[in-house]
């Protein structure tokens, strides 16, 4: 059937700010449904609260409403845009839970808009984990023993009924497990319990018997309306059940199967699909198998695209959501064409000739106190994906993805720590599944112990683990030739320690040579990388999509008289074809999502791609992140999915002949390379990178801001206790001390006094001669401000200046911040502007620059330059309208700014304020404090022609539902006490009630404001945590202050707030913005509780600059 | 064997594939150390090694697997798609030891058991972009390090090959028997089944079981015939239907079973898969051909015309029924193929008759199609009538 006609506009939502368990793959299925929606000619209107994806840039949508993703939102923007239909199935679980949420309160039929894609009964049969149980057993579906709960009483019942520990708490329409976990106690049990009723939205959870340890499997399947139904990809976890698919190592295809019991699952999946009634669209199906009889149970289906289908597209070049997208306006999948093939229809089940490997990223060193065992609940904040012939290969490209400082599976000098360990120590952490869990495995394969010894401790399938010793083993092979010249003779065994996976730093370690020596061996001899394609058929059939991967070929293979798709293997040509006369630039891009690096990067890296492709040039891009849209095959000319390290990018490069590389877009990960890359003949374009190497440089750096006489925090630097005491006295406490060369605020903290300098110093591991402790001195109150500029080497211009609302001390990528700037007067945004183009001048930037400067008083310092994108890229191009990040890769291609037609600075007439999100909730008793480390995963714009508005409806964006009454708890800092005062008068005024602890109460009461006391939680009761229990707290605001004994309360109440979801303000600064929002609230305009007016951010930009890109 | 012996093999690469076209392909030897002659195919299956390999279609044949980690689940008797490994030889990018709940044997050690050359080791990618091209090639695979690469691409130069010789004599029973209930035990099977109420003959081309179970559990007796079994003989049992099987190598090698199913059509309901396919076409006076590259895989689209559905098949075919051959006011096409238009099932219009190129008895591969069996009841339910 062709597409449907009876609609003419569709609304998409999209999944929100970056949180755990939903990253940018919700970018990336989005971007392709725009694409493929509005190529079908349908009028899209997209909502999406975050501002650093892609899909919300204003050409992907005919209406792009940046707004929080709440229902009354929502409603607004249908009330204002009276869609026809609404897709609700590729933004999450969040898309879905809105769409529910609309359908009950009869928006939808209030409108008349036709949810595509899931029908509403559809959603629920599948997420409410009672009626699935009863589904798959109307269908003969096996099921792991369970029993739904409500309420406490309930859960003990169910739990009782099932009689056996331990057992899995599972919440109904969450995400990422969010709430849920495996309880071995009664103890545990209540926690989780109480978690889990508390997350799911419809307060629901399945107490179920663990099965822990049998093996995990995902199947990828698609329907169509005429009940095609396909097997996009089987995914195996190579954790077993247990540990959260998301926080899984994953391998595609399925490898320790069966025909017969491969099969098993397929008929399994397309029943579920059936059973359920998905009739258009991707749903994603987990098995659970018993290794010792093959047991299947069902353990869940979710009814839309998510991260497991993201993974299934990359890994196999079938793009699921795009196709999901046509589906839903009523074709069949025999009628869509596989792109990759383009002769061949996409109602087929890929066949993949390699093996794909998924291993996450986590980030617990930024949350102390994080449990880091891994569960049933999500932790991880992004993931790497690698493609290999063999599971060695893949394996060992995915660890070197990972950017964690691995080389690949060992032999890279890290693993002491893992060997050093008692057998019982080493027995415990094979069991207990990590992070690092793989090396502690390695450890024990080193140690001799038998694959079937290290099976029955933690369940990782023999055959995996057989692969594991093999490769373990292998480094001894290695290094029995005895050095890096003797191996050079020996090709046979150097090509096989490349067949398996093992880095050139790997080899070099194992031989005591240096990296460059092996790469340098390895070239004298031939033996270089060759590149195959992902094509879906396994070569059956011609692919027209240059989306490769890099293996060794087997040097001996003789090919008499080779055909012209063997010579067009691996060079993303077309049997016959001719190169392009274009320029090539090479883009490298971020790597695994991270805190500090995430897709704000990729947005900078895809607009890039974009601007270049157009203006002529070829793009060729290198990533490692399977989430992202730069990894999107139809992004750039030639998709390369590889490491980012040294090795595998001069081998791109080269292979590829590019006239140049971007490292300035791909956040740290790229800049790590640009000097080696460029010692190896690498064009670097734009800014050099010895001037990005100048800004990290402190010495170098200190020496151009005196130049300038720019103002800079006194600092210094100690190797020692007492040369930091002596810094400290010199320029003053309070101090900020840090390690040096450690990234987005790694172990930054702020000292107020000698002691804890001190204790810093003491229990500091990063100190060393050569690695000195830079000390700064604190700028109190003082306000932060970003400044992105754009400089082409002759012109240089703002892209704008963003006034943090937190005051310095609070990461920049933690504190929200408004553009334009409300409070800075001319005088000082004149002056930062004219720092900025001193120091872009100085560093000879060519391209974009970020330089955060702190304002005290009047004097303008600044706190760090980085010239580079920087991650507030995205958010500054969407509150202005202009395409900074396009700009600037014309401009580091060699255009000028007059050209482009952008030289000046442009001052929007509406304000838009980035707030940003945290993980906290999935780090209990985690504190929730805010520091100058960064903490947050995601971020989410509030735009609107009132600061106060912008700023609430950044908090509402940001899941803060700051109440319009209520019950206040308010403590502050002693050194707050007197600016309290007034913002405590406006909220009595508007109607809270205040309760607070005794040194703030007294102070209000004798200022004539009516307060409850309570007792801070060190002294007695009823004091906040009961306020909180009894839960008739309705808002929460602390400024954390420094005494331990008072820190260790706030932290205490902060972490249970977070647990219940009450709101909390941590600054006065916030506090003021959000008093002036809710006096707005409750005015003329007020649109009630949580309540927001809607706009299109095309509306907003009507004004904005025209530039030619 | 150690690993470190192992690597050493695997350094050493004696073994190797010669091609009639001189191209060698080096690698080492998992198998039987044999040096055989073989024509080469690839399969492009994910799963299922074990029925591939004893498929007697393959018979004469080296297969290819395009999927590179093999033998992970090892081998077991349920799985069996015939009484041995029927396949010349296997050649594979990396062979593996097993680790699966229901592996009784090593795929090595089968394979040696089987005395069936395999090598591992190969650049399956590049071999197989060789194939899709030049089609199915001549080869001779050296697992015994006796022979020079010169020496065995002559060899494959030299040899017939497969084409126009009748392959199926190999294959194909001695002498006629009953379907045996034993093979309807294991994993994956239905606990209780239908009993016989009707009765099937099955030539056998080179049947794989798994047709048979599929016949079985649609409730008929199933009596099993060599390929040469005249028709009169077959009718003499007064069967149900007759049934033509899969079997390896060119339709035209089998002129007495075209012969047979001319003597059969309109007496008794015929139904055919993959060569019976192929021989009924040719009985039917349609022509059949080669097709370029072949299908051989297990995720094939099928659409059948009947309700405008596709399904995902499993394939394994070099020659098709050529579609501008068939007398249209007789036969109906009524399966095809959505990669090539080839075709992949017809039914007659005048005679109780259907039959499909691709196989709904999958094994391996998806069982979208199995349908088939419940029309094959049909036809000779309605017949009976
Ligand atoms: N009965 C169980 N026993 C052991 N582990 C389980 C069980 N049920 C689920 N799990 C584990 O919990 C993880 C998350 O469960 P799931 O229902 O998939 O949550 P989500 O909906 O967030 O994906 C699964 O990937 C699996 O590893
Ligand atoms: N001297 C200082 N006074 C006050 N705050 C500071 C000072 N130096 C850094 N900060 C705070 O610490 C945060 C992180 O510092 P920064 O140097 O930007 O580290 P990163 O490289 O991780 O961005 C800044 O955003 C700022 O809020
Ligand atoms: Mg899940
Ligand atoms: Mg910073």
């Amino acid at each position: 059937m062709p597409k449907r006609e009876d609609i003419r506009k569709i609304m998409l939502i999209g999944s929100g700010p970056i949180v755990i368990g939903q990253a940018c793959e919700f970018d990336y299925s989005g971007v392709q449904a725009c694409k493929s929606l509005k190529a079908e000619g349908y009028e899209i209107v997209l909502v999406n609260s975050n501002p650093a994806t892609i899909m919300t840039d204003p050409d992907f949508a005919d209406r792009t409403y940046i707004e929080p993703l709440t229902a009354q939102a929502l409603t607004e923007i249908i009330r204002r845009e009276r869609p026809d239909a609404l897709l609700p199935t590729l933004g999450g679980q969040t898309a879905l839970n809105l769409a529910m949420k609309l359908a009950k309160k009869g928006v939808l039929s209030r409108y008349n808009v036709e949810m595509i894609g899931a029908r509403p009964d559809v959603i629920n049969k599948a997420e409410d984990r009672e009626l699935f149980k009863e589904a798959m057993i109307r269908i003969g579906l096996d099921m792991p023993r369970s029993v739904s709960a409500h309420s406490m009483e309930e859960a003990r019942e169910a739990q009782k009924k099932l009689g056996c520990w331990p057992v899995v708490i599972r919440p109904g329409f969450t995400l990422g497990g969010t709430g849920g976990g495996i309880a071995h106690d009664p103890e545990e049990f209540e926690a989780i319990c109480q978690r889990g009723l508390y997350y799911s939205p419809t307060s629901e959870v399945l107490i179920e018997e663990s099965i822990e340890g049998w093996k995990e499997f995902e199947l990828e399947v698609m329907r169509d309306h005429k009940d095609n139904c396909v097997i996009v990809c089987s995914i195996e976890n190579l954790d077993p059940m247990g540990v959260h698919t998301g926080d899984s190592i994953t391998i595609a295809p399925a490898l320790t199967l069966t025909d017969r019991e491969y099969q098993a699952l397929r008929d399994a999946a397309i029943a579920v699909m059936r059973e359920i009634g998905v009739d258009t669209g991707g749903s994603n199906v987990q098995f659970a198998l018993n290794p010792d009889n093959g047991r299947i149970v069902v353990i869940e289906m979710n009814p839309r695209v998510s991260r497991s289908s993201a993974l299934a597209s990359k890994a196999t070049g079938f793009p699921i959501a795009k196709f999901a997208a046509k589906l839903a306006v009523g074709y069949t999948l025999d009628e869509i064409c596989n792109d990759i093939t383009r002769v061949t229809p996409a109602c087929f089940e890929p066949s993949i000739d390699y093996v794909v490997t998924k291993i996450p990223r986590f980030a617990f060193e930024k949350f102390n106190g994080a449990d880091t065992t891994l569960g049933t609940q999500m932790k991880s904040v992004g993931e790497t994906m690698s493609i290999g012939r063999t599971f060695k290969q893949s394996f060992q490209k995915a660890l070197r993805s990972l950017e964690t400082g691995r080389s690949g599976f060992g032999a890279d000098g890290k693993d002491t720590k893992f060997e050093a360990l008692s057998d019982a120590e080493l027995e415990k952490n094979v069991k207990r599944p990590s992070a690092t869990r793989i090396f502690y495995v390695r450890a024990a394969l080193r140690r001799g112990w038998s694959v079937d010894r290290i099976f029955d401790i933690c369940k990782i399938d023999r055959w995996f683990l057989r692969e594991l010793a093999e490769i373990a083993a292998f480094e001894d092979e290695i290094r029995s030739v005895g050095s890096i010249e003797k191996l050079e003779k020996d090709h046979a065994l150097f090509f096989q320690a490349k067949d398996m996976g093992f880095s050139d730093r790997q080899i070099a370690w194992i031989l005591k040579a240096k990296e460059a020596d092996v790469r340098a061996a390895r070239e004298r001899i031939g033996l270089i990388a060759a590149y195959a394609q992902v094509d879906t058929c396994a070569a059956e059939f011609q692919s027209y999509t240059p989306y490769l991967y890099s293996y060794y070929k087997n040097p001996d293979t003789r090919l008499a008289d080779p055909t012209a798709s063997q010579l067009a293997e691996g060079t993303g040509l077309r049997p016959g074809e001719a190169p392009a006369k274009k320029k090539k630039i090479m883009i490298l891009g971020g790597g695994p999502n991270r805190i500090g690096q995430g897709i704000e990067f990729d947005y900078c890296c895809v607009h890039a791609s974009f601007a270049l492709r157009k203006a002529g040039f070829e793009t060729v891009m290198v990533n490692s992140n399977p989430e992202t849209v730069s990894t999107d095959y139809d992004t750039s000319d030639k998709l390369y999915f590889e490491p980012l390290t040294l090795e595998d990018v001069l081998h791109v490069y080269r292979h590829e002949k590019c006239d140049g590389a971007i490292v300035q877009f791909g956040g740290q990960t790229p800049l790590n390379l640009a000097r080696d890359l460029e010692a190896n003949g690498v064009n670097i374009i734009g800014t050099k990178p010895a001037m990005i190497d100048a800004a990290e440089d402190r010495k170098l750096f200190g020496d151009i801001v005196n130049k300038l006489h720019i103002l800079q925090p006194a600092s210094g630097m100690a190797k020692t206790a007492d040369e930091a005491v002596e810094v400290a006295h010199r320029i003053g406490f309070p101090v900020l001390v840090r390690p040096s060369f450690v990234l987005g605020g790694r172990a930054m903290m702020i000292v107020h006094d000698e002691a804890s300098l001190r204790k810093y110093m003491a229990e500091t591991t990063e100190v060393s001669p050569d690695r000195p402790i830079l000390v700064d001195s604190f700028l109190q109150h003082a306000t932060e401000v970003d400044v992105d500029c754009l400089s082409d080497g002759e012109t240089t211009e703002l892209c704008g200046i963003m006034e943090h609302i937190e005051l310095a001390g609070i990461h920049s990528g933690d504190s929200a911040c408004t553009i334009p700037p409300p409070t800075l007067t001319k005088e000082i945004q004149d002056g930062l502007r004219k720092r900025s183009i001193e120091l872009a001048r100085e560093l000879h930037v060519v391209g974009l620059m970020n330089v955060q400067f702190a304002v005290k008083d009047n004097d303008i310092y600044v706190i760090e330059v980085n010239p580079r994108a920087s991650r507030t890229v995205p958010f500054v191009s969407k509150a202005t309208g202009i395409p900074f990040a396009k700009i600037a890769s014309l401009v580091m291609a060699g255009k000028k700014l007059k050209d482009i037609g952008y030289t000046k600075l442009f001052t929007p007439r509406h304000f838009a304020v980035k707030e940003a999100v945290f993980p906290f909730n999935r780090f209990p008793g985690v504190d929730v404090v805010l520091t100058p480390e960064m903490k947050s995963t995601g971020e989410v714009m509030g735009i609107d022609y009132r600061h106060s508005m912008a700023y609430i409806k950044s908090q509402v964006g940001a899941g803060n539902y700051i109440p319009m009454q209520g019950n206040v708890f308010l403590s502050v800092r002693d050194e707050d006490q007197e600016a309290v005062v007034p913002f405590a008068k406006r909220l009595v005024k508007m109607g809270y009630e205040i309760y607070s602890t005794r040194g703030t109460s007294t102070l209000l009461r004798n200022n004539g404001i009516h307060t409850y006391a309570v007792f801070r939680i060190s002294e007695g009761r009823p004091n906040v945590i009961d306020l909180i229990e009894e839960k008739d707290l309705a808002w929460i605001i602390n400024t954390p202050s420094v005494g331990a004994a008072a820190a260790e309360d706030e932290a205490k109440m902060r972490s249970t707030c977070i647990l219940r979801g009450i709101p909390i303000t941590t600054t006065l600064d916030a506090l003021e913005a959000t008093i002036e929002g809710l006096e707005d609230m409750k005015g003329e305009f007020g649109k009630g509780e949580f309540g927001v007016e809607v706009c299109s951010i095309q509306e907003y930009h009507r004004h904005s600059p025209k530039v030619n890109v | 064997m150690t690993l470190q012996e192992k690597w050493k093999q695997q350094r050493e690469r004696k073994a190797f594939l010669a091609l009639e076209d001189g191209s060698v392909f080096y690698g080492y030897s998992v198998g039987a150390a044999v040096d055989t002659f073989g024509e080469v195919v690839f399969n492009t299956s994910m799963m299922g090694y074990e029925e591939i390999l004893s498929d007697p279609s393959y018979c004469g044949q080296f297969v290819t697997l395009t999927t590179p980690e093999i033998g992970n689940v090892g081998i077991n008797a349920t799985d069996m798609e015939s009484e041995k490994f029927q396949a010349a030889g296997l050649i594979v990018h990396q062979l593996n030891q097993d680790s699966n709940w229901r592996s009784e044997e090593s795929l090595t050690a089968a394979l040696v058991r089987y005395g069936l050359p395999a090598l591992s080791g190969i650049d399956t990618r590049s071999l197989t972009l060789l194939l899709r091209e030049k089609g199915t090639l001549k080869g001779f695979i050296c697992a015994s390090g006796k022979v020079s690469a010169e020496d065995g691409v002559k060899k494959a130069k030299a040899w017939q090959g497969l084409d126009g010789i009748d392959t199926v004599q190999n294959v194909t029973c001695k002498k006629a028997y009953e379907f045996d209930d034993a093979l309807l035990q294991g994993y994956g099977m239905p606990e209780k089944f239908p009993g016989k109420d009707l009765h099937i003959v099955a030539y056998d081309f080179g049947l794989k079981r798994n047709i048979l179970r599929q016949l079985r559990i649609e409730g008929f007796r199933v009596t099993v015939v060599p390929a040469k079994t005249p028709a009169k003989d077959v009718l003499a049992m007064n069967p149900d239907g007759v049934f033509l099987s899969n079997g390896p190598g060119d339709p035209a090698g089998v002129s007495y079973a075209i012969e047979n199913a001319k003597a059969l059509m309109g007496k008794v309901p015929l139904m055919g898969i993959c060569l019976g396919h192929q021989i009924l076409g040719l009985a039917s006076g349609a022509k059949t051909g080669r097709l370029k590259f072949g299908h051989h895989g297990g995720n094939h689209p099928v659409k059948f015309l009947g309700t405008d559905r596709v399904m995902v098949t499993s394939q394994n075919h070099n020659f098709a029924v050529l579609e501008d051959s068939i007398d249209k006011s007789k036969i109906e096409v009524t399966h095809i193929n959505l990669n090539d238009q080839s075709i992949e099932g017809f039914r007659s219009k005048v005679i109780p008759m259907i039959s499909v190129q691709f196989h709904p008895e999958a094994a391996p591969g998806p069982h979208d199609s199995a349908p088939f069996f419940a029309d094959c009841r049909k036809l000779m339910e309605s017949a009976k009538k």
